[in-house]
């Protein structure tokens, strides 16, 4: 049990998301990076869909209300437990009436925490993610403020899972300049061969409207070879936009079920956590790979997370 | 029956049955939807609807993009579009005009009309559901007259009420929840689309009827008394 002092600059409660109303217009919300999301769970001996809080960048304070093991993993703004540094993407001890609060900024966007049990928030349609555009999830569908009470579960698997660390080989770095995997479609015919070299070979800088819905690009324009609005179809994560005005447009777990823009290609499912850690001035290139080439690296990773969870 | 896949990102295919807006075509698109929300094909996460096309989302660890291909080709094959749909209809009250309703005199004046027979056009269609989107219940609607058609505002609302009937080019909609938005607002109905409140929060489907009923600010009022109460109004 945690009570919250600062909110800091946006915290919410996420799990993996909310499945199967997109086609009632509902968002599916859930952790921007899902990667850092599951790790941190799997530290503390949860399942991969308990719900974690998702920090932005700075200014998050808790009190610990009650003895407890968590991880913090994802990006890296120095947490401290009663001023004390801590490491990430380990477990730790919080005993009752301990501080922890982010005091700088290394690395990233969002960093989690993961409270063994997880934490107990109200399902709305099988999900805790708070969905801040609809107003559900989470704690009244919004951001958390101060004096805010996040519930923890009861029961304690605790005892096992206490000190372990993951292999620094599974840590990503977040670096302020990354390259990511396309898969093209489902509009890339909408671009003429011009703008798909101007994508595929320029570096685009991340924009200050970025958020949990999406991450704008700033940069070269792509240039259409037809209209650049379609009739409305459903949107997918890691879907790159193009509006007419030609600025990639990457969407993230917070976007909307539907979109009436040509989308050129589709993040794949590995690197879109990279992408959730940008931050504005980021810098971000792309590179086109098969399906094939896609669903192998899943699978490869998919195969990482069942091993770790069968010796957790 | 014409269709084609493409890729929508590694975890979704995009089922593409037409490029124009029409009632046949997005017949198709629901009939599919409703074929794989039934059958639970393990896999297969879920679908979101749109005027011509399928998003269907699946996990490749659980089934292969051939797999899906094949199972989808299937489905289609089952389509049968002179089958009736398992749809509702749905009568929405709405006050028109005043001030839930300021762009009425200006749809009404871009298309020569009086306000009246603004209100008369709009009551008079039927109206099917294609599919939901934009925000949580937001209906995108087919069968409006052309008579009453009336491009988008060039600047935007910040901030427009939930319950509000909007005009923008060939479509009618209803905003579910407090939005931005640049659709020309005609009236207000007071019951409620979303209510994350309730069992099903979603008063709409895809494939359902809706018709328009002009009611007056007297039943307008009742009506919002009603809704405040908790009850749902009974449709």
């Amino acid at each position: 049990m945690f009570k919250i002092i600062k909110p800091g600059l946006l915290t919410t409660v996420q799990d993996l998301g909310r499945k199967g109303y997109q086609k009632y217009g509902l968002a599916t919300s859930g952790a921007v990076d899902s990667y850092a999301h599951r790790m941190a769970n799997i530290l503390v001996g949860n399942q991969d869909g308990d719900a974690t809080l998702e920090v932005t960048l700075m200014g998050l304070q808790v009190e610990a209300l009650k003895n407890c093991i968590i991880s913090i993993t994802g990006g890296n703004f120095n947490p401290c437990i009663n001023h004390i540094h801590v490491p990430m993407w380990t477990t730790l001890k919080v005993k009752k009436g301990d501080i922890l609060d982010f005091t700088g900024y290394t690395s990233g966007c969002r960093a989690y925490i993961a409270v063994a049990g997880g934490i107990q928030v109200e399902e709305f349609l099988g999900s805790k993610s708070t969905d801040t555009i609809s107003g559900v999830g989470g704690i009244e569908g919004r951001g958390l403020e101060k004096g805010d009470i996040i519930h923890t579960n009861g029961t304690t698997r605790v005892k096992c899972h206490y000190n372990r660390s993951l292999s620094p080989s599974l840590i990503p770095t977040y670096p302020d300049n990354i390259k990511v995997r396309v898969l093209l479609g489902p509009q890339d015919d909408a671009f003429t061969s011009k703008g798909l070299e101007t994508f595929f070979s320029s570096e685009y800088i991340v924009s200050k409207d970025s958020d949990r819905m999406a991450c704008r690009l700033e940069g070269p324009k792509v240039e259409h070879a037809t209209s650049a609005d379609i009739l409305s179809e459903g949107m997918f994560q890691g879907a790159i936009q193009v509006p007419k005005n030609g600025l990639p447009i990457l969407f993230q777990a917070g976007r909307q079920s539907v979109g009436g823009y040509t989308k050129i290609g589709g993040v794949i499912t590995v690197d879109q956590p990279k992408v959730a850690q940008l931050k504005p001035r980021d810098r971000i290139t792309f590179e086109q790979v098969t399906l094939q080439e896609a669903h192998a690296l899943l699978r490869e990773q998919e195969r990482l997370f069942q091993t770790l969870r069968v010796h957790s | 029956m014409n269709y084609h896949y493409k890729f929508a990102g590694d975890r979704a295919i995009l089922v593409v049955f037409g490029d124009e807006l029409n009632e046949v075509t997005s017949k198709k698109v629901r009939k599919l939807a409703e074929l794989v929300d039934g059958q639970k094909i393990l896999g297969i996460e879920e679908v979101i609807l749109g005027y011509t096309s399928l998003l269907v989302n699946y996990n490749p660890i659980k089934i292969s993009y051939t797999s899906l291909q094949t199972t989808l080709d299937n489905l289609i094959l089952q389509i049968n579009l002179t089958e009736n749909e398992s749809s509702k209809t749905i009568e929405i009250p709405v006050l028109y005009g005043g001030n839930l309703g300021p762009d009425l005199p200006e749809v009404a004046r871009l298309n020569n009309l009086k306000e009246a027979d603004v209100i008369q056009i709009h009551t008079e269609s039927e109206y099917t559901v294609y599919f939901l989107g934009f925000t949580p219940g937001f209906p995108f609607l087919g069968g409006m007259s052309k008579k009453i058609a009336t491009p988008r505002l060039e600047n935007p609302r910040k901030r427009i009420e939930a319950g509000s009937v909007g005009i923008a080019g060939y479509q009618t909609g209803i905003y579910p929840v407090n939005s931005p938005g640049g659709w020309r607002l005609i009236g207000r109905t007071p019951i409620s689309l979303y209510d994350p409140n309730t069992k099903n929060p979603f008063l709409l489907s895809p494939g359902d009827i809706i018709k328009f009923k002009s009611i007056t600010k007297e039943v307008y009022e009742e009506l919002v008394k009603t809704t405040k109460k908790g009850g749902r109004f009974d449709v």
